[in-house]
């Protein structure tokens, strides 16, 4: 029962979200195709973050770094006039996995508290070290000097193709995520957040997994930065500001985190906030901060679980 | 590349060293005692900064600010804690990371709607001001010895008090283990909310000493945090004397870096390469260092919790 | 099967461990009891792996793995019970012991194929449980079972990773009499098949089923021989037989 209603809710999302582009170009409204697509971006990131946090019980507090680095490896090489997407898209996922894979090597070695800081310390050092980057604009970032080119229909600056482009992107992540979770894998990460001692007692080295899945959730993010990049046109160092990794950590639980479906609902949900509360004061902030807190306090299960009705298999 | 610059640049080093530690002490202890991760801590050194600048103005007197704006932070940090914080103490770290964060953004635009986003600048007072003599031919500015003397003071104060009293004793209890004191029937909650009231004192001397030589803006707490957390993490959690230790290594290697790095990088590599390699180096010094103390020890140099 | 010998563990000034000589036959039951304190959980965890010794050498089938970490030595057939109910507790009983017999079957670098589907994983698994009197509870999220079946679904988990030792860290604690003496008599099934180390305070268990009992006081092994040489032996009587046991 509580499955029908899942699916309901899911096929009901997807539909909504197709519908986007033809509604907006026929009520003349492209901000909200622009919107969405923002916003299926972050998506992306935040299920990638919902992998390690939600199944995976890594509370790393550094995962917008992935997304600056994804958005780097589009900037710097369209600067040298590397334009070709499939190259950028290579490298905004090979370059945030590796990054992910010694960050991930150092801080995994340690738990709890000690993890949360490292993760947003190295974080930090990424943020500091884009600063210092003044050939590619330094603490003020730099424009897009082109879009990403794929070649053939894909052409990213069409708005609606680039749209669905996104959704596709969001679209498989979510499948192979689903099938990721219920495997052998997913489920020796599931049993690490569980009760690690338990699963190391019964002879899996969790570490190597919990490695895994974080260069893997590392790599997606940083093909949302890749995306993010040629959705704003504009990237600076303020993308792996440890607050956005923040940002992205709300949009997990808000939507509901262990799901992979609520972090979509999050990051709408999220962004939609934001929008709402800026249109209505300069000083939003001081609204969405008690916001955050309540719904840390009372409200864990994140939209997704009260949308669907269920607890998360 | 003089000596006198090598001695300036390691007093300096000291003394942002003593500031890292007026907040890592707090903050170890929090973590160490009640287990809680408490990203807000950087808001009330901002609390500090912003207090004394305001208590300064009123009152025509620096020292009377910073001697003002000590117990007004104190009280900012224990109405938090009673108010906000006493719920998370049950909750597990990513609610406390994740509702801390929320107090960080309410603190920081709360600061920006009263006195503005733009940075304030509190200036040292007279007697303060100007260089010393500190050997022939070596000039230091007064302010920031000033900075030094009070932060070792404090550090006395804070060691005797850690090592003598009673309630140094319970919190040093409680930061090795927690459920024993309890148990041991001493008012835990009354003891948290002391740990975290010291904390923020603690926390607002360093942001009202801040003031003259750092921007005073909203959001300063965060850029300091991070460097805190790295202090905290070589030093060991809920250890007094992790965090002296880590706040002097990590204090020097940041601004030694910061002043050194290149030029030293210079005599290796060429100037230009050296230019640009320098300064994100020195930013990352620190970042590699506490991953280099990680690999070795992943609980830091003095950790308080006994191993179990 | 396993060899112990003068491990030794420090932590401050505690000796926790005080060149402990231990030897376990293939297919023998061996109990290890002793007063609170002697340092039995000690000992456990540094046979399972959890803790490093400081000094001395633990063989396992002939093999030195004093420096082998929890999940070397439990793909080495040493499985283990905790003393404090130990299992995933969101997942269902099936699921709790599917993942003890995944860890043992073939690698778990597998990221399309669901594990619920494989057979090769829930057959084992629900032998495990029904070996254990759980058959039908397989469906049950682990946090939901009683008590006395989360101590067997323990039980269930280790068996399920085909072990050759058993280490049982007070496998009745916390049971009521039936329960326990359903327990014991299913451990007593296990006899002879698998090496079995269990550290228990309930005597009816240890003597039921010991085949040779080691008593620990204070961090040393004061007594090893069969429960009634045990039972005679003067000095254990004094250090711990004599007082109150429970």
């Amino acid at each position: 029962m509580a499955d029908r209603r899942r699916v309901i809710t899911l096929t009901v999302g997807g539909v909504l979200l197709a519908l986007v582009p033809p509604i907006a170009a026929l009520t003349d409204q492209p901000f909200y195709l622009d919107l969405f697509r923002r916003m299926m971006i972050f998506a992306i990131a935040a299920v990638s973050l919902d992998l390690i946090l939600g199944y995976g019980g890594m509370v790393s507090f550094g995962h917008a770094a992935y997304l600056g680095i994804g958005a780097y490896a589009v900037g710097i090489p369209a600067f040298h006039g590397i334009t070709n997407g499939f190259v950028q898209l290579g490298l905004a996922v090979v370059a945030s996995a590796l990054v992910a894979l010694v960050i991930g090597a150092i801080s995994l070695r340690t738990s709890g508290v000690y993890f949360i800081m490292i993760t947003l310390a190295f974080a930090q050092m990424l943020y500091y070290l884009g600063i210092s980057l003044e050939t590619y604009g330094g603490d003020n970032g730099m424009r897009l000097a082109s879009r990403s080119r794929f070649g053939g229909p894909i052409d990213l600056a069409q708005p609606a193709i680039f749209y669905y482009v996104v959704l596709a992107i969001l679209v498989g992540l979510l499948v192979l995520g689903r099938r990721l979770v219920a495997s052998r894998f997913g489920m020796v990460i599931r049993a690490a957040k569980a009760n690690e001692p338990r699963a190391r007692a019964i002879g899996f080295s969790t570490v190597r997994y919990k490695l895994t899945a974080f260069v893997i959730a590392g790599g997606t993010a940083g093909l949302a930065g890749a995306l993010l990049a040629n959705q704003t046109e504009y990237l600076t160092p303020d993308f792996m500001h440890w607050t956005r990794s923040g940002e992205i950590m709300f949009m997990v639980i808000l939507g509901g985190m262990g799901s992979l479906f609520g972090p979509v609902i999050g990051a709408v949900a999220f962004l939609l906030l934001e929008d709402v509360l800026s249109a209505l004061t300069a000083h939003w902030q001081i609204i969405l901060g008690p916001i955050l807190i309540l719904v840390v306090l009372f409200a864990k299960r994140g939209l997704f679980g009260l949308l669907s009705g269920s607890r998360i298999d | 590349m003089s000596w006198a610059l090598v001695l300036e640049q390691t007093l300096n080093g000291l003394q942002y060293g003593v500031m890292l530690f007026l907040m890592a002490a707090g903050l170890t202890l929090v973590f160490g005692i009640m287990n809680l991760v408490n990203l807000a801590h950087g808001s009330l050194y901002m609390v500090g900064a912003y207090l004394a600048a305001a208590f300064a103005e009123w009152s025509g007197s620096f020292v009377l600010g910073v001697a003002l704006a000590l117990p007004a932070t104190l009280l900012v940090g224990i109405a938090v804690e009673v108010i906000a914080l006493r719920t998370l103490y049950e909750r597990d770290h990513l609610d406390q990371v994740l509702a801390t964060f929320g107090l960080i953004l309410f603190f920081n635009e709360l600061i920006a709607i009263v006195w503005g986003r733009a940075a304030i600048y509190t200036s040292v007072p007279p007697i303060l001001g100007g260089h010393f003599r500190l050997l022939p031919g070596v000039p230091y500015p007064t302010y920031r010895a000033g900075i030094i003397l009070v932060g070792v003071a404090v550090s006395v104060l804070l060691w005797c008090l850690v090592t003598r009293t009673r309630l140094g004793m319970r919190i040093r209890a409680g930061a090795s283990n927690r459920t024993m004191v309890s148990a041991l029937g001493v008012n835990v909650r009354l003891l948290y909310t002391l740990v975290f009231g010291l904390g923020a004192a603690l926390a607002g001397l360093a942001g009202a000493m801040a003031g003259p030589i750092y921007a005073v803006q909203p959001g300063m707490g965060e850029a300091i945090l991070i460097q805190v957390f790295v202090v905290i993490v070589i030093g060991g959690i809920g250890s007094i004397r992790g965090a002296m230790v880590g706040a002097i290594v990590v204090g020097m290697a940041d601004t030694l870096g910061r002043a050194f790095l290149k030029p030293m990088l210079a005599t290796v590599i060429s100037p230009p390469a050296a230019d640009k390699a320098g300064p994100a180096l020195a930013s990352m010094l620190i970042y590699l260092l506490m991953a280099a103390v990680l690999f070795f020890r992943p609980e830091g140099l003095f950790p308080a919790r006994s191993r179990s | 099967m396993l060899e112990v010998r003068a491990l030794s563990k420090r932590f401050g000034g505690l000796l926790a461990s005080d060149r402990i000589d231990l030897d376990v036959a293939s297919g023998e039951t061996h109990a290890i009891i002793g007063p609170n304190g002697a340092g039995k959980t000690t000992l456990i965890g540094q046979l399972a792996g959890d803790l490093r010794p400081d000094d001395g050498a633990i063989r396992f089938m002939s093999r030195d793995v004093t420096r082998l970490d929890a999940p070397s030595r439990s793909r080495l057939g040493l499985a283990r019970s905790f003393q404090i109910t130990s299992i995933f507790p969101e997942l269902s009983a099936l699921d709790n012991a599917a993942l003890a017999v995944q860890a043992h079957r073939g690698s778990s670098f597998r990221f399309w194929r669901p594990a619920r589907d494989e057979r090769a994983l829930r057959e084992p698994a629900q032998k495990a449980l029904e070996s254990v009197g759980l058959g039908e509870r397989g469906g049950i999220a682990a946090a939901n079972l009683a008590h006395g079946e989360q101590r067997q679904l323990e039980i269930a988990m280790a068996l399920a990773t085909q072990p050759r030792l058993l280490l049982l860290d007070e496998p009745v604690a916390g049971m009521g009499l039936e329960e326990s003496q359903r327990m014991v008599r299913f451990l007593a099934t296990l006899k002879g098949r698998i090496t079995i180390v269990l550290v228990e305070h309930d005597m009816d268990a240890v003597f039921t089923l010991a085949d040779r009992i080691s008593v620990m006081v204070y961090g040393r092994i004061i007594a090893t021989g069969t429960p009634a040489e045990v039972r005679a032996n003067e000095q254990v009587r004094r250090a711990y037989l004599g007082e109150d046991a429970c």
